[in-house]
């Protein structure tokens, strides 16, 4: 095992000629964690004893689900063995990325505090849609990549193959395709050198203004927020004020240094560094991914390119499930900002569900991280309305609502709706083209283009409404692909299309958690399966109950709930007292879960079912 | 529950002015039922299990020792007896000696009031005209058969042995040995069974001239031989609107022959022909109950016996009461048993028993035509027709 290097350069005097700052751009599953963890022991950085599986993947949820939701960046001096640095300490600044679609912004923020990215691919399924979305994101920011092919001890392993694939998507030859296990150490110090080598050093002006631009803003609960930040020019210095650029709020450097992958605090950070600063802030928002930090003395003029706020592109109702647990919910979702720029909330009531809050979302995963973290971390149970995207609806006489709730929908005469549309790419295995074809242009899909990456393997690109995305598209595409495909997307717009809002009303009132904004020729599937769906979850009540979808005063589906005839039990004597005395009190309970929507009773479990058949995020979330 | 089965002082305060009735269960039948869920044993179900204690040759010596510690229990409770009613099982099982000495035993220690009512469940199958006349003579007054059905086809899904007919010759003997109280038991719903075949069954059963008829609809317990036929899917489930259908034939074929309802699944001939029995139970009175898995209630105290009939005599033959567990029942719940309970009779139970909320729910169950307008304005709260078919439902809002 190598040993920890030698002469060490420290953080704030470190030649700017010695650094590396790169990525790893990766698919879930495709061991980039796990490199990640071999790089962390290569270098001596984490001793072999301390070493946990996936040592930078932080959250519970992130561990479990295998994925990486926030990014980190961890300092690793590396002397390669072999090539012109041989022998020299370099230092190697990793910069961990988010791995999912619903993280572009984040990802693309990641990618330029970088010159260069390792292109992780399992050499048993070869590059997937996100992967490929990245790959672009990187070359559009001309990254160096280095290409490698990962779990190569797999039997399954088809280095040929997928080499070639790799050549032919970043024009290189197939023997510059590096190929390693990180699960064994095979090929990871070959790829360390690879990095010193290729990866370009930063360049920067030593002497400007400072400029660092932040990659990402973690809240912790004794630090308050914890800000990763590229230096780009000049030099930050513990204990001097800085600005943020967008906002112009200043803040003292309470302290400032790397990751080694504990923090550990510096004089300062120079030119081509990478490290965290703490501030005392206490939200993220204060310290927003992609802003530009300079100096209050002497500061820069110009914030680097590249800033944008998160905007929430997926809505949700969260309603806990015991109106009680109403301030729980709002102060778990407080807590949750403090680390999440992007999650927007604000009250809303709901007839139907009582007291909740409509939630925007950057995408579907988002929300169902969310959900997860409340559910788990803070013991609540909740109903979450089907997802739905912002629509912007234009009335006749010009007025223009902004539709982030169905139910909100205007009334009176609409001349024009719009709404979201992304850019899709979808990677298969050719023999897949049909069914996907299919299934794109069901859900409105218009047809962009269609690549062979290799001789079998297609990918094809969509425009598609988001509102189809967030339906159940990704379940489809899973099943009628037998799990090949792999999906990415990005917001490209809006456009105008024929949509409506359907409503569903129980006994002639309306309920206000099922009403949903359809295409107009979709409207009547969805009103025929919800009624129907309907009519099977709610029980008989006394009296006879029409269920009925409806866009505007005309009827398009109904069912009837026929009265219940019979509710005695026949036999009561002696021995069944006590019983049917516990029978009634849980029945009682039973009855206490109930809500009452107009007259009706409908069981809880007939909500969560029914709003849950059209929110797949959950299966949605492992792309 | 204490080892001497002690009750807490105030169960027995104010117990003069409610009756004492004994139940005397008979824990054996021949064989097993497809849809009885029971405290019963056949003879090969005991057979290992409980060894000789849980024989049936003795059982009579046995349960004479449970009354002989109610007396113990009850102390110087004065009353005596209103009613027995010896149930199974398949009390006719035993030979009509040992169910005249288990009475006896109960007049030894209590003495029975004047008129008591002595009913003695019995299977068609198993009695005749010389042991019915025994029983008369060892003091039973009431005989209950269980016909269940007039249709071969439905007493088979049943399980039930006899042969159709055979029930209505029973009440012709009963009443020849001089009883003067007949029932007969009658299950709807039964799969298999038409509206026809219900139609014949209430027939058969009126034309034998019972004073009284008992009809329950078929309930499907967890566990029986006949839930799971019916999960494999050999035998269809019936659904509740048929069992509502059944139960308005019943009702309007009762009630044309003379039967007037006075709870919802019975219906008696005369005032005098109701089972005064079971009125103790559905009016919140004292009873002992007295064998294995049987349950008592004194004075709001609710206990139930060990079920096996092996642990049943073993308990007693070592000086212990067989009670296996007992409640205390807080003022709420007894209120709360008081509506469950009276809202079944046709005397309903009195308004003044419910809650502001409950009184509410009321107003809306008389205005959706679930319960009596006359009777609600004179306080009371009676189900109708369609009422007694929702009678759970009404009880729901009421208790409120």
């Amino acid at each position: 095992m190598p040993a920890t290097p030698t002469n060490v350069p420290e953080p704030s005097r470190t030649d700017p000629a010695l650094i590396r700052n790169f990525c790893i751009i990766a698919h879930i599953d495709h061991g980039k964690s796990t490199l990640a963890d071999r790089m962390l022991q290569l270098t001596g950085v984490v001793e072999q004893r301390q070493m946990r599986a996936q040592y930078l993947d932080r959250m519970d949820i992130e561990r479990e689900r295998g994925i990486t939701i926030k990014s980190q960046a961890v300092r690793l001096p590396w002397a390669p063995t072999t090539g012109d640095g041989q022998g020299r300490t370099h230092i190697l600044n990793m910069i961990d990325t988010p791995g999912h679609v619903d993280f572009t912004y984040e990802v693309s923020r990641s990618l330029a505090a970088c010159e260069g990215t390792v292109l992780l691919v399992d050499a048993a399924q070869g590059i997937e849609a996100q992967t490929l979305a990245n790959l672009y994101l990187a070359m559009e920011n001309d990254l160096t990549i280095v290409p490698v092919l990962n779990k190569i001890d797999l039997p399954a392993a088809q280095p040929e193959k997928f080499s070639e694939e790799l050549a032919n998507l970043i024009g290189c030859d197939p023997s510059d395709v590096l190929k390693v296990s990180a699960k064994t150490g095979l090929g990871v110090e070959a790829l360390l050198d690879r990095v010193v080598k290729d990866v370009p050093a930063p360049v920067g002006v030593k002497d400007a203004p400072a400029r660092a631009m932040i990659f990402d803003s973690v809240y912790d609960s004794y630090r308050g927020v914890v800000t990763y930040v590229r230096v780009i020019d000049g030099q930050l210095n513990k204990r001097e004020r800085i600005r943020m650029m967008s906002t112009g709020a200043t803040h003292e450097l309470l302290e400032i240094g790397t990751n080694s992958p504990e923090m550990l605090p510096a004089d300062g950070l120079g030119v081509g560094e990478v490290g965290y600063l703490i501030t005392g802030v206490k939200d993220v928002r204060q310290s927003k991914v992609g802003d530009t930090i300079t100096t209050l003395h002497k500061g820069a003029t110009e914030a680097l390119g590249g800033y944008k706020d998160p905007k929430p592109m997926v809505f949700s109702g969260l309603y806990p499930l015991d109106g009680s647990d109403y301030p729980e919910l709002r102060d778990a979702l407080d807590k949750l900002q403090l680390n999440d720029a992007a999650l927007v909330y604000e009250p809303e009531t709901s007839a139907a569900l009582g007291f909740g809050f409509r939630v925007g979302f950057l995408g579907l995963l988002h929300l169902d991280v969310i959900r997860e973290r409340l559910e788990r971390e803070f013991g609540l149970d909740l109903i979450a309305t089907a997802p739905n995207v912002v629509y912007r609806v234009v009335m006749e006489d010009g007025t223009e609502h902004t539709v982030t709730n169905p139910s909100e929908f205007p009334e009176g005469k609409i001349a024009e709706v719009y709404e979201p549309v992304v850019r899709a790419t979808i990677l298969a295995p050719s023999e897949f083209i049909g069914s996907i074809m299919e299934l794109c242009q069901n859900r409105r899909g218009v047809m962009l283009g269609m690549d062979y990456l290799s001789e079998d393997r297609v990918e094809i690109r969509y425009t598609l409404p988001l509102a189809e995305i967030v339906f159940d598209f990704f379940d489809q595409l899973k099943s009628k692909t037998r799990g090949y495909a792999s999906l990415d997307y990005e917001p490209t717009g809006e456009q105008g299309a024929q949509l409506v809002k359907v409503d569903i009303l129980l006994h002639g009132d309306k309920v206000d958690a099922f009403s949903a904004i359809t295409h107009r020729d979709q409207a009547y599937a969805y009103g025929v399966r919800l009624v129907a769906k309907l009519k099977e979850l709610i029980p008989r009540q006394a009296f006879e109950v029409p269920v009925q979808a409806a866009i505007g005063s005309r009827v398009i589906a109904r069912e009837t709930i026929r009265a219940i005839r019979k509710d005695v039990l026949a036999k009561c004597y002696g021995g069944d007292i006590s019983r049917k005395r516990k029978l009634l009190e849980k029945q009682k309970e039973g009855k206490k879960r109930m809500k009452m929507v107009g007259s009706v009773e409908v069981p809880q479990e007939a909500f969560i079912a029914v709003l849950s058949s059209d929110d797949s995020a959950g299966g949605k979330a492992k792309k | 529950m204490p080892v001497d089965g002690a009750l807490p002082p105030h169960a027995l305060a104010g117990a003069g002015d409610r009756p004492l009735g004994f139940y005397l269960h008979v824990p054996y039948c021949a064989t097993r039922c497809g849809y009885c869920d029971f405290n019963t044993y056949t003879a090969s179900e005991l057979r290992g299990t409980g060894g000789v204690l849980a024989s049936r040759d003795n059982y009579a010596d046995t349960l004479v020792e449970e009354i002989r510690l109610a007396r113990k229990v009850l102390g110087g409770d004065p009353r005596p007896v209103t009613t027995v009613f010896v149930g199974g099982g398949t009390p006719t099982l035993l030979p009509a000696a040992d169910l005249a000495r288990m009475l006896g035993a109960v007049r030894e220690e209590f003495g029975l009031a004047e008129d008591a009512e002595i009913t003695t469940e019995a299977n068609p199958e198993s009695v005749d005209p010389a042991y019915l006349s025994e029983l008369r003579a060892g003091g039973f007054n009431r005989v209950s058969f269980g016909m269940q059905s007039a249709r071969q086809h439905v007493l088979k899904v049943l399980d039930r042995t006899h042969t159709p007919g055979r029930p209505e010759a029973c009440v012709a003997e009963a009443r020849a040995a001089g009883f003067e109280h007949v029932n007969l038991d009658l299950i709807y719903g039964t799969p298999g069974e038409s509206d026809d075949d219900w139609r014949a069954s209430l027939d058969a059963a009126i034309g034998a001239g019972p004073d009284h008829v008992s009809a329950y609809a078929l309930i499907v317990e967890e566990g029986t031989q006949l839930a799971r036929r019916i999960r494999r899917g050999e035998v269809p489930m019936t659904d509740d609107d048929v069992h509502a259908d059944r139960y308005l034939i019943a009702d309007e074929v009762l009630a044309s022959a003379g039967f007037d309802w006075y709870e919802v699944s019975n219906w008696a001939r005369s005032e005098a022909g109701r089972c005064v029995h079971n009125e103790l139970y559905w009016r919140g009175a004292d009873w002992w109950g007295a064998g294995p898995g049987a349950h008592s209630h004194v004075g709001g105290v609710r206990w139930w016996n060990v079920k096996h009939p092996g642990a049943y005599a073993a308990a007693l033959a070592e000086g212990r009461s067989p009670g296996a567990g007992r409640e205390v029942l807080p003022d709420e719940d007894r209120r709360v048993e008081r509506v469950l309970l009276e809202l079944r009779l046709r005397e309903g139970c009195p308004l003044d028993l419910l809650r502001p909320a409950g009184l509410a729910a009321s107003r809306r169950a008389l205005e959706d035509g679930l319960l009596e307008p006359g009777p609600y304005d004179a306080g009371r709260a009676v189900l109708t027709l369609r009422g007694r078919l929702l009678a759970d439902a009404v009880v729901r809002d009421l208790v409120d």
